[in-house]
């Protein structure tokens, strides 16, 4: 029995080393040089970027890589905790990552974790995108570049023509833009759609709409939203914010808010069962709401002019993590996908717009259509404004405070608030938010 | 209690003179336990202890999970824990669902458990029927109670519809957010807690039924006497793995709640769970591993005054029971 017992503990302590010694061993080495046969990188993503194209393209061109995309469909809820924590843990995120501009302000607080492109031949490339795209990939001082753009937002709304059919509206999609050249004008079109019970809502939820004249709004007037340029929390002195919040507050005391939750379960259902006929639409909705309405509704839908005056929501970048092991052959691929070249490989794919100001005067932009959107010039609407699109500031906590605007907007949607409880809401729970 | 736990190989007597051998032997029997169990014990060193040491470390600094410094402040994360509403609301969520979902699940499985302890035929497939929901993942149970609980869609309110009820906004009211996850609870581990509950029914012996029969005791009044007092220590350690398991629900409540910030639990965190609290704030969209931190070690006192408030319970309950079958 002594020597069972003996063998035995043996056999554990040998369990345990070698246990310690696998995690040390994973730690420690795997810096394969690409010497010794194909280097594999991978990119987290987060919903469609449309980079399939370009991966096979780049590896017949670069036969010692091999590309890896994670994350495809996942959406931003689901990939920033991850990508967060990879970076904390300093491993397990992918060579290259997509970080969205809302996300960028705060991995810029902390460059430590991002090689510095501008060491790697970046600064060569500025022309190649918007002046402001390029800026926001930058610290703060300027010295570190973190990320290369690779969309901008765009507006646009998007409707369902059998529906606006059915409501006695018109179709055409000129004739729709004239319709709404304000949110007031909106919000009228929106009355007379409702009047006539197709069974359907007008909109999909309020708080995609807010976030649309939210950034139309502060765009258009001081460039900022929820933070001032100096980083000081204005969510309740700034007008750009309390304007969005009130015209917002209008479309849901008009009941025209399907009250679908962005995102959520209900909301991809609402699509399939065509229950909304607009909805907001940056140019990456649109690969959205192909997705969520399937290939059923093709040709019912279509793409008019934003209410109000342009206005931009969303885009990315591309960065390299420090902890990627293959540093170099990661940076020469992130310049590749952000290349004119690439930008207009993915708009053709899924559709983000070109934050590069050569694609987005390059004829497979300009002239592009959407089949699926009736063929709607999709190019034009997008692309002619994108140029002139004015940026909003985004500052520390972006994300946490624009959380609790979001769902104080939707208590009120929902009717557990009235519009001033929940303007309170907006201000008490972002200030607390902002603090933590 | 039935079963004696700490049986032990009986000893040989001790010998006037112990030889080597029988020194060796008795050393054997006094020491080797221990190393049999070591092997939990240094794992859960490694993998356990330290990990909630570390965390504790954690929960005392202004930890930004990005931020390359940390500064020591104390009990501070625990003062403003401890005066932040939002953190009571997801308290008083997870105790209500931890209530409604718990109650009514070891009631049910100790009636189910009671049930297959009879002559049944294909006993053991109905045995190990019981137990299929308990290996279906939890993520696709609780995207599809999710779906039918579907405010416009869902097949709960259609049901509703059909007898003249209004629709219920399961999302976002709270008490029906409560109910909902429950709901999924219950299916997924009643099944699960009636077959702990029927292995101890079986241990309990025969003859006590048959001479119970003799007196004349029918079936409910032998099962409130005879086999709930037995169960007792299965009771007790029924309610708290569930504490354990109820006070740290996760996935239900987060798969309940789709879309922009899931992790609220809904606009008004109508069914925002403590652990759901810790994740918002330990990572998107706060970061504030320090926080998050003393938020879980708050769950574990949490947990630990519960589990041993339930225990209480059930000793004064049970004791109670036992006094009438004698």
């Amino acid at each position: 029995m002594a020597t069972f017992t003996r063998r035995r503990l043996a056999a554990v302590a040998l369990a345990a080393t070698t246990a310690l010694l696998g995690t040390t061993a994973c730690g420690g080495g795997d810096d394969k040089s690409a010497a010794d046969g194909p280097i594999t990188l991978t990119v987290d993503v987060f919903g469609q970027f449309g980079y399939d194209e370009l991966y096979k393209e780049y590896m017949a061109s670069h036969p010692d890589v091999k590309i890896v995309e994670r994350g495809t469909g996942s959406n931003l809820d689901e990939y920033s905790p991850k990508l967060t924590q990879w970076l904390a843990a300093g491993k397990g995120a992918g060579d290259i990552v997509a970080i969205e501009e809302g996300l960028l302000v705060e991995y810029k607080a902390n460059p430590q974790n991002f090689v510095n492109l501008l060491d790697h031949g970046a600064a060569d490339l500025k022309g190649n995108f918007l002046e402001w795209k390029w800026n926001q990939g930058l610290t703060a001082d300027g010295k570190q570049l973190i990320g290369l753009g690779t969309d901008v937002g765009g507006m646009a709304m998007c409707y369902r023509k059998d529906l606006f059919a059915k409501a006695g509206l018109p179709t055409d999609r000129d004739a729709v833009s004239k319709l709404w050249p304000t949110w007031q004008d909106y919000i009228k079109v929106g009355e007379q759609f409702k009047a006539k019970n197709t069974g359907a809502s007008f909109l999909d939820a309020a708080t995609n709409t807010f976030n649309t004249i939210l950034l139309q709004s502060a765009g258009n007037a001081q460039g900022y939203s929820y933070y001032d340029t100096s980083n000081n929390l204005v969510v309740d002195s700034n007008p750009a914010v309390k304007q969005a919040y009130d015209t917002t507050m209008d479309i849901v005391d008009s009941g025209l808010s399907g009250k679908y939750g962005s995102w959520s379960e209900e909301w991809v259902s609402a699509f399939k069962q065509s229950k909304f006929a607009t909805i907001a639409c940056p140019a990456w909705m649109t690969g959205v709401i192909e997705g969520n309405a399937g290939p059923g509704a093709k040709g019912k839908w279509d793409i008019a002019q934003v209410p109000g005056n342009g206005g931009n929501w969303g885009g990315s970048f591309l960065a390299v993590p420090k902890q990627s092991k293959h540093q170099a052959e990661a940076i020469e691929l992130a310049k590749f996908l952000t290349s004119a070249k690439g930008q207009i490989g993915a708009f053709r794919a899924k559709g983000p717009l070109p934050s590069s100001p050569q694609a987005l005067e390059d004829p497979a932009i300009v002239d592009s259509k959407n089949a699926y959107f009736s063929d709607a010039p999709v190019g034009k609407i997008f692309a002619t404004g994108a140029k002139s699109l004015k940026p909003v500031y985004m500052g520390p906590k972006n994300q946490a405070v624009r959380t609790e605007v979001e769902n104080a907007v939707r208590t009120v949607e929902l009717g557990q608030r009235s519009p001033e409880q929940g303007w309170t809401d907006a201000v008490n729970n972002a200030k607390k938010a902002a603090a933590k | 209690m039935a079963v004696q736990l700490d049986a032990r190989p009986p000893v040989a007597p001790a010998p006037p003179r112990p030889s080597r051998a029988a020194r060796l032997s008795r050393f054997d029997t006094r020491y080797s336990p221990y190393l049999y169990i070591a092997p939990f014990f240094l794992l859960f060193g490694v993998f356990g202890s330290y990990p909630l040491i570390y965390t504790f470390w954690v929960s005392l600094h202004d930890w930004d999970l990005l931020g390359a410094e940390h500064t020591f402040i104390g009990f501070d994360n625990y003062t403003q824990l401890l005066a932040d509403p939002d953190f009571w609301h997801s308290v008083v969520n997870t105790l209500g669902i931890f209530v409604i979902s718990t109650v009514p699940q070891l009631l049910l499985a100790l009636w189910l458990a009671n049930l297959l302890n009879r002559q049944l035929r294909a006993r053991t497939t109905w045995r190990m029927a019981v137990l299929i929901p308990n290996v279906t993942s939890t993520a696709a149970v609780a995207i599809v109670f999710a779906v039918l609980f579907g405010r416009e869609f869902g097949m709960i309110n259609w049901l509703l519809d059909l007898v003249g009820v209004d629709a219920i906004d399961w999302k976002a009211n709270r008490f029906a957010a409560w109910t909902a996850i429950s709901a999924m609870v219950d299916w997924r581990w009643t099944g699960y807690n009636a077959l702990i509950f029927l292995a101890a029914m079986q241990a309990i012996p025969r003859d006590l039924y048959e001479s119970a029969s003799i007196d004349g005791a029918g079936r409910s009044r032998q099962f409130w006497s005879i086999t709930v007092p037995l169960l007792k220590p299965t009771i007790v350690f029924a309610v708290i793995i569930s504490t354990i398991g109820g006070l740290q629900l996760f996935t239900e409540p987060r798969l309940f709640n789709s879309g922009t910030n899931a992790i609220r639990g809904g606009p008004l965190r109508e069914s925002q769970t403590v652990t759901m609290y810790m994740f918002e704030n330990a990572f998107a969209p706060h970061y504030n591993f320090g926080y998050g931190s003393a938020i879980a070690w708050l769950l574990f006192a949490l947990i630990a005054v519960v589990a041993a408030g339930n225990v209480l319970l059930l000793r004064r309950l049970g004791g109670g029971v036992r006094k009438e079958g004698d």
